[in-house]
């Protein structure tokens, strides 16, 4: 019997797939990024059906695995009598999963401004949509930057979990190669070591932004 | 023809079902347990030793919270094998949630223990209090008092994430729903029914978390607690 040995196509090949792990986490952060700013504003509404929806859905959303969502749109869009490329069943799933957390993260930044910023606005007659536009959301954004760099990291981790149905990124690609050549440990360690090249500078990046967001208010 | 949801055929299915859920149930607390005090054994490490021991505790961590979950599992369970150490799939996903969970309770510990103010530690000193005590009632608790709900936080998440350590077969509540959709044809209403087992497992296990917060730190979720110091009368 012969066996495929882990050598340099192997690498290339994973190097390949890991343009996939990038793809996803792009189709994740556009789609759960629009979906969560919207829960975010729910979530702070005046109306508190809305903000009530908002709550629950971040509840669940934050309260069920990434892979259940997976398999649940996997295998209801395909009852539905969707038959689905396994990209948009995991991009979907992969922006429901963002769109729990962005809109809990943004809600938080969103109320980190001050009040009396609100009823400067209101004071000066500015509509609700003004006042987020030009008083609230650009301070909120600068607010976000660190914790929605982190939650990236979280993204691209988890993005793994789409492996489990078959969806070939970096993780399933390093299966596949292990399937092939039975080198468990290097593949994976591979694997592994290109996770953090992505991930470890975005972690680096979030705690820089955190430190220069508190500069002025260290104690 | 529209699809008809068949919830019955659940029924069959309800003792693997809770075996999973029990599984599922056993590794959560398991790896809490464990990698919370790994996480304050090397948080109390990396605070009092510096250089090397620093270096390790911080790269452990690092490596750990920048990986995928799935992928260390992958590592534990098909690559420590090949070196010769043969782990079973529950062994292998005890061993990966620890691991997992020990790094990031490390960090969050790391942070509370930075928190606690210089002058605590020497008012401590002041009232003659051993080093054992100020390590104890002034840094430990206090720190894990105010880092209370960031710990609880990722407990949850580790117990949803429990759901990956199904691809190694590790026989718990998302291995049980494969097993049964595999049998029934049925996979939506199984991961619907899942999914709400999980959803009752997390407000389960954050209810508890506060309860046990509550119960270790005076208030749920433990927020700013002064350390309360029984200072003898002599």
């Amino acid at each position: 019997m012969f066996l495929r040995s882990f050598g340099l196509n192997e690498f290339y090949f994973l190097l390949e797939s890991l343009q996939w792990t990038l793809a996803l986490t792009g189709l994740a952060m556009v789609g759960g990024g629009i979906a969560g700013f919207l829960v975010a504003l729910m979530r702070t509404a005046r109306t508190s059906a809305l903000r009530i929806a908002a709550g629950v859905y971040i509840q669940v959303v934050q309260g069920i695995p990434v892979l259940m969502i997976l398999f649940l749109s996997y295998y209801g869009l395909s009852l539905a009598g969707y038959q689905l490329p396994a990209i948009v069943a995991a991009g979907l799933s992969m922006s429901i999963y963002a769109s729990g957390y962005l809109g809990e993260i943004w809600r938080g930044c969103i109320q980190a401004v001050p009040k009396p910023q609100w009823e400067s606005g209101e004071s000066l007659a500015l509509t609700i949509p003004q006042q987020y536009l030009y008083i609230i959301l650009p301070q909120a954004i600068r607010i976000s930057l660190p914790p929605t760099v982190g939650f990236l990291v979280q993204l691209v981790k988890n993005t793994s979990i789409a492996a489990l149905i078959g969806f070939v990124e970096l993780t399933r690609a390093g299966q596949l190669i292990n399937n092939a050549t039975f080198q468990p440990f290097r593949v994976f360690l591979t694997v592994a070591a290109l996770y953090f090249v992505i991930c470890y500078p975005m972690s680096q990046l979030s705690r820089w932004l955190e430190r220069r967001l508190h500069v002025g208010s260290r104690h | 023809m529209p699809y008809e949801l068949r919830l019955e055929v659940l029924a069959q299915y309800r003792e693997q079902l809770f075996d999973g859920l029990l599984m599922t149930v056993w590794l959560s607390v398991a790896s809490i347990a464990a990698g919370t005090f790994f996480g304050v054994v090397l948080a109390s490490l990396r605070s009092v030793r510096g250089g090397p021991v620093r270096f390790l505790v911080d790269a452990y961590v690092e490596v750990i919270r920048n990986t995928p979950f799935l992928v260390q599992l992958f590592i534990i369970y098909f690559g420590l094998p090949t070196l010769g150490l043969r782990v079973g799939a529950v062994t292998a996903a005890l061993i990966g949630m620890t691991i997992n969970l020990a790094a990031y309770s490390t960090e969050i510990i790391r942070a509370g223990i930075e928190s606690i103010h210089k002058s605590q530690i020497e008012a401590g000193e002041a009232l003659g209090l051993t080093q054992l005590q100020i390590y104890r009632d002034i840094i430990i608790l206090p720190a894990v008092a105010k880092v209370y709900p960031s710990l609880c936080s990722q407990f949850v998440l580790m117990m949803l994430a429990s759901s990956v350590c199904s691809a190694i077969s590790t026989p718990e509540l998302t291995a049980a729903a494969s097993y049964a959709q595999s049998q029934s044809y049925r996979s939506f209403e199984v991961y619907i029914a899942v999914t709400l087992i999980y959803l009752a497992l997390a407000l389960t296990l954050r209810g508890a978390l506060a309860l046990i917060g509550w119960r270790l730190f005076g208030r749920p979720g433990g927020r700013a607690v002064q350390p309360t110091l029984k200072v003898e009368a002599v």
